[in-house]
């Protein structure tokens, strides 16, 4: 078996879920200069929405093919998680708009931990497991193993990033979401409605990220209340280290960050002599995040903010 | 490292502050007598802390029921429930404020990575602890007066586990995980140490967190050296997805772990990738010891399902107030040599300490997964026997 191989395909269908939930991150950071730190709860309020749905589904007893119970979840939570990022934006980060930076982004933390606290009181603290509704069979691939689910996850994700591109690039609201992340007053005299760009930002960011969630927990096999927290601080990472505020940069960064944490957690342990074991696999993203911080802050693909003055 | 712990602990010191100005005015000698309860109450294992609550409550509150008196007084047990996070930090934290609010004795902790650091406080302020789930076998070789368990320890548990993975599962190949805590990492040190002497090759190390959810890139790893049986050391909610990602990864090794990861919760998570797996669990099994299916009814009743070491914490409970009962007195230097000499059946086997407070003969049983739900393959250690003399 190829266990390079193997780490390359663990990495790049973790990547492709980084880089759907680091869309998110950029998206907001390219249009309002804020890091919308609760958008990993968001991803974890679209898993479990999903999963409660599921379970209403397989515990009602009508015999539904997996993949089309997988996909009523997904229907469900994507709305959910729509509506959530409309209000987080409506309520929590719209009055301060005007505020100094430092406020928007307190207000991100305390929305991040009002929604794990909820989620908490909602849905309780255990691990909840995720059934498996994609075929998870093992198919021999040059020596490594996928499985129907994984090639799913990075097909979809894919086929979403590229459906974003050709919305933020070819469409109308593409063009105002440009304009707006250039400069939201000159925007708005010429007839682009600011804050309905802004809100349509936060709702499709939380689509990506009800997409994803579902992903990571179909994927691990669990989902609970707090998994959305590291997930976002490595999404986050992901975009910097692409270039915050641009979005093929956060594609590009999250894929990257997928498969250094896989390889790294993969061969830290031989590479060290056994020094450094493979629980150290959280610290390479975060690495990264001083690495590039330091070298090249302004990410590998630049940021898209930086003709903003 | 998790936001809302940070939060946590900071409101921790603000009420360990506030229950201290508390415990002043009205100290645990008088009516109401004040036990400490430990686990973690949030993260990842928070179902297996609020198991050990239960139990404990459990446990109180019949002998409430009951009406107990000491030193001529009728008294109300309050149990005063702490989370520590599984995280040693605030468990040392945790264990100061239950110092300062006076309790009588702990129960707890749940984690040996916090329970062998919060002991010291607790010998420093001169508090008995029982705790019912710490396996490390350091926690009691401190040379702690008042440091007891209600469980066998790591070196008798791994010792069987290693010796039941070669002589009865035939392993040969053996690949270890685990999750770098006092627990795990003592548990797999000494099931290696047993494997080995009994002829097997330890074909590869690895080791995760016990936070963690992804164990793709070690499993893999795992996989390269072609073990025929995977021990992992830790808890259930990173064993339960680990033997999901071990059958994605094609990897037919048998999944080998101990008391941590035999739960419920652990066949939840696993999912269809549960059956076959094999783990220990100090005692007995619960139908089989006397007074244990009733304990399970009472419990169920009140708390649903057990996880896994209610049953243990009850135990605790009640060794601490049987030892109080009979010196009749709450005071920690009193009854201290009364729960030393401890010699009870409680739900989980019968409890008695050793000079180390380690339970004594505690007997190891070894559990399989079929059909959904754990069934006991055999009990190893002398308290079987002393279950058969009965």
């Amino acid at each position: 078996m190829d266990i390079f191989l193997q780490q390359l395909i663990n990495g790049i269908v973790l990547g492709a879920i980084y880089a759907l939930v680091a869309l998110g991150y950029t998206m907001v950071y390219g249009i309002l200069g804020l890091i919308n730190f609760a958008h990993g709860e968001v991803v974890m309020i679209g898993a479990m929405v999903a999963l409660a749905v599921i379970q209403l589904l397989i515990g009602s007893g009508v015999p539904l093919p997996g993949p089309l119970i997988a996909a009523v979840g997904l229907a469900a939570a994507i709305p959910v998680c729509m509506a959530l990022g409309y209000s987080i934006e409506r309520i929590a980060y719209r009055p301060l708009r005007q505020a100094p930076r430092l406020a928007a982004l307190i207000t991100a933390i305390g929305m991040s931990i009002v929604l794990q606290n909820a989620a908490m009181l909602v849905w309780g603290r255990q691990y909840h497991s995720f059934p498996t509704l994609l075929p998870a069979a093992p198919h021999d691939f040059a020596g490594a193993t996928v499985n129907e689910l994984q090639l799913f996850i990075v097909v979809l994700a894919a086929l979403i990033m590229v459906g974003l591109l050709w919305l933020v690039h070819r469409t109308r609201l593409g063009r105002a979401m440009r304009a707006t992340s250039q400069n939201p007053e000159v925007a708005g005299l010429m007839g682009v409605n600011v804050n309905s760009v802004i809100s349509l930002t936060f709702v499709i960011g939380s689509a990506l990220a009800a997409v994803a969630g579902i992903m990571v927990a179909a994927y691990y096999g669990v989902a609970h209340y707090f998994m959305g927290f590291m997930l976002g601080l490595k999404a986050f990472t992901a975009a910097v280290l692409g270039g915050i505020g641009n979005i093929a940069g956060a594609m590009l960064g999250g894929l990257l960050l997928g498969v250094i944490e896989s390889l790294g957690a993969g061969y830290i342990g031989p590479l060290t002599g056994g020094f450094l074991g493979s629980h150290y696999q959280d610290v390479f993203a975060f690495l990264v995040l001083i690495l590039v911080l330091v070298f090249r802050p302004s990410g590998l693909l630049g940021e898209r903010v930086a003709d903003r003055t | 490292m998790n936001r809302v712990s940070v939060n946590g602990t900071g409101w921790c010191l603000v009420l360990a502050l506030l229950l201290a100005g508390c415990g002043q005015q009205s100290p645990s000698s008088g009516s109401v007598i004040r036990i400490g309860q430990v686990s973690p109450l949030t993260g990842p294992q928070a179902h297996l802390g609020k198991d050990n609550d239960n139990g404990a409550r459990l446990a109180i509150d019949e002998m409430n029921a009951r009406g107990l008196t000491i030193g001529g007084v009728k008294v109300k047990f309050e149990l005063v429930s702490e989370d520590d996070q599984a995280d040693p930090k605030t468990g040392t934290i945790v264990a100061q404020k239950l110092v300062d609010a006076k309790v009588a004795g702990v129960i707890g902790h749940l984690n040996s990575g916090t329970t062998i650091p919060a002991s010291k406080i607790y010998h420093d302020a001169g508090i008995p602890q029982v705790s019912p789930s710490a396996t490390n076998p350091k926690y009691t070789q401190q040379g702690y007066k008042g440091a007891f368990r209600v469980m066998a320890n790591d070196v008798q548990q791994g010792k069987v586990l290693g010796e039941y993975a070669v002589a009865k599962l035939g392993a040969k190949r053996i690949a270890i995980i685990d999750d770098r805590t006092a627990y795990g990492q003592g548990l797999a040190d000494e099931f290696e140490k047993a494997a080995k002497a009994s002829g097997a090759t330890i074909v590869g190390r690895e080791y995760t967190t016990d936070k963690a959810t992804d164990f793709r890139s070690i499993l893999t790893n795992a996989k390269a050296r072609q073990p025929d049986l995977l021990f992992y050391g830790g808890m259930d909610s990173q064993a339960g997805p680990m033997a999901a990602q071990m059958r994605s990864l094609g990897i037919n090794a048998r999944l080998l772990g101990g008391d941590g990861a035999q739960s419920q919760e652990f066949i939840k998570l696993a999912g269809a990738a549960a059956d076959g797996v094999v783990a220990s669990s100090p005692g007995v099994p619960l139908e089989k010891m006397p007074g244990g299916k009733s304990f399970a009814d009472r419990y169920t009743a009140k708390y649903g399902q057990i996880q896994i070491y209610a049953p243990y914490a009850y135990d605790a409970a009640m060794s601490l107030i049987e030892a109080m009962v009979k010196a009749n007195s709450a005071a920690p230097a009193k009854y201290l040599p009364e729960l030393a000499k401890t010699s009870r059946q409680g739900v989980s086997g019968p409890i008695a300490f050793d000079d180390k407070g380690d339970l004594k003969n505690g007997p190891i049983t070894l559990y399989v997964v079929k059909g959904g739900k754990w069934n006991a393959l055999e009990t190893v250690g002398g308290a079987a026997a002393a279950a058969e003399k009965k």
